[in-house]
């Protein structure tokens, strides 16, 4: 007799979080606590132009008047003290670097345990990365090769001093500041981020990447992050990350935006493994962000993919705004909750141009005492016509103390519009892991042989790198893991 | 709370009459909650989708003495080939002279609320109100406050009614403004078997206001087939809440069919007390003009080893709004459910408009639970075959309208009326007058 199932379950749930440690380096605070003088201390360390310390005061003004959003999310965390966040935390390395050598050395060794491909093998992997450490930008690889194509690829900041005709143009324009809570505090304290413009007709040659990192404790991290291809440009971005172990529950509140203008293509890939707390619930990540994509031109196509492993709570819906004709969105999702984690994810379609597609694919995982949620909005308005959607949101559970929710809302103001959405519950059923056993797979691996067949939809739309990643995070986060 | 309800609510206890027993008592919790909450808005999550601005900015009254009516009258609405028992109510009070229930078989009590007697009141009195909280929403506390007439159905263990039980409501005179609570109240014994046809019909056009609760019961082992006709003027608003409870190893199939009303919600609440309970909920409803049909529906899973079924369908036209939200809840206990939803509707102008929204809350792993959703326009492959057949053009489409719909109405077990309401959907694509 092999052992039981559920042992190996039990020491896969147990494994420790394997990128759990805290970096020691000096690192520069705003003290906790948010009011005017701090949204006007942030804006004069990342040395801004007056326009944009004015944005972030409006957002911080809209933000006061605005309440936090309780009652319809399917999570539960104890009420946050927004005056106990520390809203600025710079690593000191003020001056601006030129190579990978003047960065800080403990810098670089985090990156090596987070297996970051910032060193020079790496690089020829194509892969260029924009790092964020907390919240300043430290090193950006690979800008020459992307500065010959007229392709900006830097840091928020950087843009905001270098590109300010873009920023001001494109920011705020798919997330408004006043969008939710979360974005308009975004907006007042973004620490950093990322900035991309593909010029017309240029087709990125490789991967953008950036991997966030929250590091000093009890720093909410306020990303924001801004993409813009102009027409018929095609990019590809990754982002990625893990996160040391804490005790106190860490904010995380981004904002991505995506502008697509006629006939580009943007892809957004996301693998996100943030520390989930410890078996009781104890500490772990908010991960409350604001994610969306405007189809601004005819021919335009953006598409979300993400795999959520991480986190305490997870709390999005990367978006596509469907406004240019025969424009198309996609959202390919896995969610994973384990332990006591609860996601609360899913995403938007608003078709408000003819011909309009969109596809979304939504895999959520439940095991442990995890509660999983697909929420989903479908929008047809009255001038899309011929528009096309088609949604399946599948659930599988492991152990009965989890559970799996989908809350997909339909509106279709529009005759000549088709909507399908399909929904699935199942759990691995002992036969499928007996059959695989017996032909020689221990239970572990067949678990994951499983787990990563119901994901396959969605693994296959992550670039290659990303794939492999994903498959071996989701083994960590469950395999074994059946009863 | 308007001054309006409050003194309906007098009206039901004139001076003397005890507030002690227990249907004052229901009555009074029920006014207390409705006081407390009032009418619910388009901020509560379960009534979001519509607006119900024109219906709770009105004023309703109770009747008087119900108008007379003409048997003729209520033809169109009595399905004749199928033999039942039958119960009209006329402006929510209970017609004895329209009302033909001819033999009743032994273990069975059926009748009006109103004229419920001492014994009756032993048997079904700690079932009215315990399976349709006044929490539920602030309608069901306001039809609770109100509480006077309608159809009463004790079916004693193991024994089986041959004819389905027919109760008929219609409102009729000069309707305008006028308020029905209708409450009914239906309890199967383990083992008994019933089938309940319960409709309603506007007999002159009118915005009036009918607010109908049923509890129905449906003990270990026996059978329900229930059926829910709305037929209201098109000028009226309706609100009809149903409360349903299954026992160990029975069986019940829900059908709602919707065609009339300004504003008509249906409120399907399945709960499911036992293992081994095998349940269907099938519906179907049509707008057009400016209808709202909004279709609630919510199914618990309490219990292992239960299986499910539902199917909603609506057809909308003109700027008809539909919305349709399927809620399934399955708890940690509930291992081996198999719970099967579609829902599907079919918009048939530029203007109509649905709003759908399934929902699956499942805490159990080893269950089989799906749901799927369409929306959209007429098959187009469907349209081409019947064009390749020679058959183009509104008769196709309403062929293939007439055969969405049918699909729902293919399983009402009572032929006539099956027949009858084919009629009226038939009759219904006809004056599209394409």
């Amino acid at each position: 007799m092999s052992p039981s199932p559920e042992s190996s379950v039990e020491s896969l749930v147990n494994r420790e979080y394997q990128y759990g440690f805290v970096t020691d380096i000096e690192s520069e605070s705003l003290p906790p606590g948010l009011n005017e003088d701090v949204v006007r201390t942030i804006s004069a360390k990342k040395q801004e132009p007056a326009w944009m310390t004015e944005w972030r005061l409006k957002a911080y003004r809209r933000w006061l008047e605005m309440k936090e959003p309780h009652h319809w999310a399917n999570v539960s965390y104890p009420v946050i003290d927004y005056q106990k966040i520390i809203y600025y935390s710079a690593p000191r390395t003020a001056k601006p670097l030129g190579s990978l050598a003047e960065v800080d050395p403990e810098l670089l060794r985090t990156y090596e345990k987070l297996g970051i491909p910032l060193s020079e093998q790496k690089l020829f992997a194509g892969v260029a990365v924009d790092a964020i450490f907390d919240s300043v930008s430290v090193a950006t690889t690979f800008k020459e090769t992307l500065r010959k194509q007229g392709i900006v690829f830097c840091s928020m900041n950087e843009a905001i001093r270098e590109h300010p005709d873009l920023v001001q143009a494109y920011l705020g324009s798919v997330v408004p500041p006043n969008d939710n809570f979360f974005a308009a505090l975004n907006a007042a304290v973004f620490s950093d981020g990322s900035f991309v413009y593909i010029p017309k007709g240029v087709r990125c040659p490789m991967e953008l990447s950036t991997y966030f990192r929250i590091n000093t404790a009890d720093t909410g991290q306020f990303e924001r992050t801004l993409i813009v291809a102009d027409e018929g440009a095609t990019v590809s971005y990754l982002e990625g990350c893990t996160a040391p172990k804490r005790d106190t529950n860490q904010l995380h509140a981004a904002v991505v935006e995506l502008v697509a203008l006629r006939g580009a293509t943007i892809k957004y890939s996301t693998v996100q493994n943030w520390y989930a707390g410890d078996a009781e619930g104890k500490g772990g990540i908010y991960n409350f962000v604001t994610k969306r994509g405007k189809c601004a031109g005819d021919d335009s196509k953006i598409s979300w993919t993400q795999v959520e492993t991480g986190s305490a709570i997870t709390w999005k819906y990367p978006s596509v705004i469907l406004q240019g004709d025969r424009s198309v969105g996609e959202f390919y999702s896995v969610a994973v909750v384990n332990g006591k984690q609860q996601a609360d994810t899913g995403t938007k379609m608003i078709h408000v141009g003819r011909d309009t597609r969109s596809t979304i694919v939504s895999k959520g995982i439940s095991a442990g005492q995890g509660n999983n949620s697909y929420r989903g909005l479908v929008k047809v308005l009255g001038r899309a016509s011929g528009a096309r959607n088609y949604t399946q949101c599948d659930s599988m559970l492991i152990g009965n103390r989890c559970g799996a929710h989908t809350f997909p809302y339909i509106d279709v103001q529009n005759p000549t519009a088709a909507v399908e959405h399909e929904a699935s519950t199942s759990k691995i059923g002992e036969d499928q892991i007996f059959y695989l056993k017996q032909r020689g797979l221990n239970t572990e691996n067949a678990i994951s042989m499983i787990v990563n067949g119901f994901c396959k939809e969605v693994f296959k739309e992550l670039p290659m790198e990303f794939a492999v990643e994903a498959q071996k995070l989701l083994g960590v986060s469950l395999e074994g893991s059946v009863g | 709370m308007s001054r309006a309800i409050l003194q309906d609510y007098q009206a039901l206890h004139p001076q003397g009459a005890p507030q002690a027993g227990w249907l004052g008592r229901l009555r009074q919790r029920g006014l207390d909650r409705f006081q407390e909450t009032g009418y619910p808005t388009s901020r509560d999550e379960d009534w979001r989708f519509v607006d119900l601005a024109p219906l709770t900015g009105a004023e309703f009254r109770v009747g008087g003495d119900s108008p007379a009516v003409r048997p003729e009258a209520l033809a169109p609405y009595r399905y004749p080939g199928t033999e039942c028992m039958l119960l009209v109510f006329v402006n929510g009070q209970f017609v004895p002279g329209l009302s033909d229930l001819g033999s009743v078989p032994a273990g069975v009590t059926v009748g009006s609320l109103a004229s419920i007697t001492a014994r009756q009141t032993e048997l079904l009195g700690h079932h009215l109100g315990r399976y349709a909280p006044i929490e539920s929403s602030g309608f069901t506390a306001l039809n609770t406050a109100l509480i006077a007439d309608g159809l009463l159905l004790h079916v004693a263990r193991d024994v089986q009614v041959p004819r389905p039980i027919h109760a008929l409501f219609v409102t009729a005179g000069d309707p305008a403004g006028l308020a029905t609570h209708p409450r009914n109240l239906v309890v199967l014994e383990p083992g008994a078997r019933a089938s309940v046809i319960e409709s309603y019909a506007g007999l002159s056009e009118g915005a009036y206001f009918t607010n109908a609760v049923t509890e129905a019961i449906v003990g270990d082992g026996a059978v329900l087939e229930y059926l829910k006709i709305q037929r209201e003027s098109e000028r009226a608003f309706h609100v009809g809440t149903t409360h349903m409870r299954h026992g160990r190893d029975s069986r019940g199939t829900s059908h709602s069919v919707s065609f009339g009303a300004a504003l008509c919600r249906n409120n399907l609440d399945v709960v499911l007390d036992g293992p081994g309970v095998e349940a269907q909920m099938l519906g179907l409803y049509m707008g057009r003009d400016r209808q709202e049909v909004d279709n609630h529906t919510s199914l618990l899973h309490a219990h292992p080893n239960c299986s499910t079924r539902e199917v909603y369908k609506g057809i909308l036209d003109g700027r008809a709004h539909g919305v349709f939200n399927g809620k399934i809840y399955v708890t940690p206990i509930a291992q081996k459910t198999d719970a099967k939803q579609t829902n599907r509707a079919l918009l048939l102008s530029d203007h109509a408009r649905i709003d759908t929204k399934p929902q699956l809350e499942i805490f159990a792993d080893d269950v089989k639970c799906t749901h799927g959703a369409t929306v959209g326009a007429l098959d187009q492959q469907a349209s081409f075959y019947l064009k390749s057949r020679g058959v183009a053009g509104p008769l196709a489409r309403k062929i293939l309208t007439y055969a969405f719909a049918a699909e729902v109405l293919d399983e009402i077990p009572f032929p006539a009326v099956r027949e009858s309401l084919e009629a009226v959907v038939m009759a219904r694509l006809n004056a599209r007058g394409e």
